[in-house]
């Protein structure tokens, strides 16, 4: 039985739809998409002269506060214009599909959180611009450097740097109230909590976190911008201020931060693996709820990036052994993946690939994390490049793989035509080796000591650092077939049905691309999702 | 066929509305009220830490100002409730008295706090007091001003029967906002003028 061939796609929207301001779900998505990837490029760049300066031992590519500002941007940039919004551009287009519902619970609120982003990207970008440079206290900003106003100006920076990241917080609570509420009033009749896809429930999971963390880094970055531009000294040591208060605040968010990004990404895996492998997510209810744990342990964890902050021992002890806990979910997620794959025939297909190797690279940054998890290791290479290839290993190696994985395989769905496999493919190979060669080499050097955030360095450091480099200059050609596969495939791939991939997401029931409204008539649900192994389901019932 | 993992509805269930804001609302309260508890926080860190708390010669402040501010809000809060009921019985004009009752009361609190601000003896700068003492009232008088505003739109939208008979979900979720801003004031006084100076 074959997939039923749709008609061509019921409507194409024009190009210039896309800068509209629209409270279409799926138009909103896909901004959020394009506009992310465009920042993801630009912080790409300023990652690659980061790179070409760490080339050679000396100083040579830029000055020092230039070097400053580009690592903070680049960090700044890819966690708040890259990797959230990619992730919130996918859920929007996502979610309302995989619950059966029309459009998210604030059409309004959701497209004025999209438009918050670019103004974010401005204020960020901008900054280069202004006569005293960007903010270079790097992406954590930790007082008392980021409260120093050597030019005195009242427009620096710094400034400019806190604003965007208290607007791109404003942002994200509006996207955390209206995920939360779509995902808890707007589902499908028979649509129980254990009947939800896991990318619903990861998403569920992430936004509860941003919604209960988000706001105290929201609160530590307005009391920094009023020491820095109105006088006050809460975080001013010097001033019967305390910096290590800014430390917890920065951090209580900026760890579950972390599982904001990177469950998302676990709920592609558990989506894309069983269609590619046509078996059953192994332990749907077990994966499912661990997305929770997830989230709730990942809230008692983040005094781990404070082990060299004169933090007590009573409390490193404490946050040693949560953060070990974490693993236990983690792993129960990654024994799932595993028994789903196992003796599957599997079909390569690029998201397939994609997945496979996030999920290489998640394991790698696991045993690193634990690694780093455990005080007295982290004592020695803690501000090493052993911490930047871990969360590289992360943000890179996991996240961003997954969303391209998910972009692939959601592609069709989007569009109505199929990207090019080959092309795929490409991308895959050159990701992978790139992004291994690009932050492997960071673990040996900062085991070796190599402090992050320099500009030159030690010539005994200089042969890993070429490799890193040659890696990240790879990194940035591969996004040039993804770019080149997806604008040509958009325009003249070849069309698809509803469903190409056959597989069992309520999104695959309905015509490619969506209409609006999304469904004709709501779908009632009874059946658990992921059964691949039943034979009469390959032929999902289409809906319309 | 009785395949496929999710069949057509026969009957159309979905068309009663959902009541998004209700749900919505009180978990943006939620999360907003972690920026407030940042806040505290950081507060009550530095006032322990830092003996004497006030600067010299200013012994605290003044409990019976905040004491007043209390009250206002706290009366504001009641007459919100009084109001609901009325409405829920159908008793427009009425509400519309305890809606006003509100919004004056609402006033009278940023009355006193400006004046309050005003007369000072420290100001912003005054190390940790001032930055907490300035930001905490500040941010909160910043809700209570943001709760007025609505207050008043909700009120211009009840002077329309046209606009208002279609529903007033809205009611409810600015009530809700204005309780959570008394709760916040009330922490704000137990902590601010209620915590004994030493
Ligand atoms: C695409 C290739 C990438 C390259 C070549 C790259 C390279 C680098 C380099 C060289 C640094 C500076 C380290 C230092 O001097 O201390 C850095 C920092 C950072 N990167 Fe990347 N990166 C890449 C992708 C990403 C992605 C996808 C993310 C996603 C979130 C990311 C997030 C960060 C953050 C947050 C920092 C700041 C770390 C800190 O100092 O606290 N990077 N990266
Ligand atoms: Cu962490």
């Amino acid at each position: 039985m074959t997939n039923h061939i749709t008609t061509p796609a019921p409507f194409h929207r024009p190009w210039h739809d896309y800068l509209k301001f629209s409270t279409d779900h799926k138009v909103i998505g896909i901004q959020y998409l394009l506009m992310s990837f465009c920042f993801f490029l630009v912080a790409g760049l300023l990652a690659m002269i980061i790179r070409a300066e760490l080339l050679t031992p000396q100083l040579d590519v830029v000055d020092r506060s230039l070097y400053n500002g580009l690592f903070t941007l680049h960090g700044t940039i890819m966690i708040f214009l890259w990797i959230f919004p990619a992730n919130v551009g996918l859920a929007n287009y996502l979610i309302p599909l995989m619950i059966g519902a029309r459009d998210v619970a604030f059409p309004i609120l959701n497209a004025i959180a999209f438009w918050l982003m670019p103004v974010v990207g401005v204020l960020l970008i901008g900054s280069f611009f202004l006569p005293t440079g960007t903010a270079q206290a790097g992406w954590w900003s930790y007082p008392p450097v980021s409260i120093q106003n050597p030019s005195g100006n009242f427009i620096n920076g710094e400034f400019l740097w806190l604003l965007a990241v208290a607007i791109s917080g404003v942002s994200s609570i509006m996207g955390g109230v209206n995920f939360v509420t779509t995902i808890w009033k707007l589902r499908a009749p028979g649509l129980t909590l254990l009947k939800m896809p896991v990318y619903v429930w990861t998403i569920l999971s992430a936004q509860i976190l941003q919604l209960f963390c988000l706001p105290a880094l929201t609160g530590g970055a307005v009391m920094l911008l009023f020491d820095l531009s109105f006088g006050t000294t809460f975080f001013d040591p010097f001033n019967q201020g305390n910096p290590i208060i800014y430390q917890h605040l920065f951090w209580f968010y900026s760890h579950p931060a972390v599982y904001v990004m990177a469950l998302p990404a676990f709920g592609v895996f558990s989506e894309i693996l069983p269609v590619f492998a046509r078996k059953p997510l192994f332990g749907y209810k077990t994966v499912a709820i661990s997305s929770f744990l997830i989230a709730i342990q990942g809230t008692f964890v983040w005094v781990h990036h404070m082990f060299t902050s004169a933090t007590p021992n009573w409390m490193r002890m404490f946050f040693m052994a949560s953060t070990m806990l974490i693993a236990v979910p983690t792993g129960i997620k990654v024994l799932a993946w595993t028994a789903t794959v196992w003796r599957g025939s599997l079909r390569l297909k690029t998201p397939m690939l994609f997945c496979l190797g996030g999920i290489i690279m998640f394991l790698f940054a696991g045993i690193t994390g634990i690694m780093l998890a455990s005080a007295p290791f982290d004592l020695h290479v803690n501000n090493t490049y052993f911490v930047v290839g871990h969360f590289h290993y992360v943000v890179f190696g996991t996240v961003t793989m997954a969303i391209y994985g998910a972009i692939y395989f959601w592609f069709p769905k989007m569009t109505g035509r199929m990207y090019n496999e080959a092309w795929g493919k490409l991308h895959f190979v050159l990701t992978f080796i790139g992004a291994n060669l690009n932050f492997f080499p960071m673990h040996p050097i900062g085991l070796q000591g190599m402090l992050r955030r320099i500009s030159s360095y030690d010539p005994q450091y200089t042969n890993w650092n070429v490799v890193a480099s040659l890696g990240a200059f790879l990194l940035g050609m591969s996004t040039l077939p993804f770019i080149a596969n997806l604008v040509a495939s958009a325009f003249q791939g070849q069309r698809v049905g509803n469903n190409p991939w056959n597989s069992l997401g309520l999104e695959w029931t309905i015509p490619s691309p969506p209409p609006e409204e999304n469904f004709v008539v709501i779908p009632t649900i009874t059946k658990e999702p992921y059964g691949y192994d039943r034979p009469t389901d390959l032929t999902a019932e289409v809906t319309t | 066929m009785e395949s496929g993992n999710h069949l057509p509805s026969p009957s159309p269930v979905e068309e009663q509305e959902p009541d998004n804001l209700g749900f919505g609302f009180p978990v943006f309260l939620l999360s907003e009220s972690v920026v407030f508890l940042s806040f505290f926080i950081t507060y009550t860190i530095l006032r322990l830490t830092h003996k004497p708390w006030f600067p010299p010669g200013v012994d605290g402040l003044d409990v019976t100002r905040g004491a007043i501010n209390t009250v206002v809000l706290v009366t504001s809060s009641g007459a919100i409730i009084l109001a609901e009921r009325a409405l829920h019985r159908g008793q427009i004009r009425l509400f519309r008295l305890l809606w006003l009752a509100t919004i004056s009361l609402g006033i009278v609190f940023l009355f006193g706090q400006a004046a309050e601000w005003a007369g000072m003896p420290f100001g912003l700068d005054a190390g940790s007091v001032g930055g907490t003492f300035f930001l905490l009232t500040g941010f909160h008088g910043l809700h209570v001003f943001t709760g007025v505003c609505l207050l008043l739109y909700m009120y211009w939208r009840s002077l329309q029967p046209h606009n208002f008979d279609r529903g007033h979900e809205g009611v409810t979720a600015i009530a809700l906002f204005w309780h959570f801003v008394d709760v916040i004031w009330i922490i704000l006084f137990i902590l601010l003028y209620l915590w004994p100076v030493n």
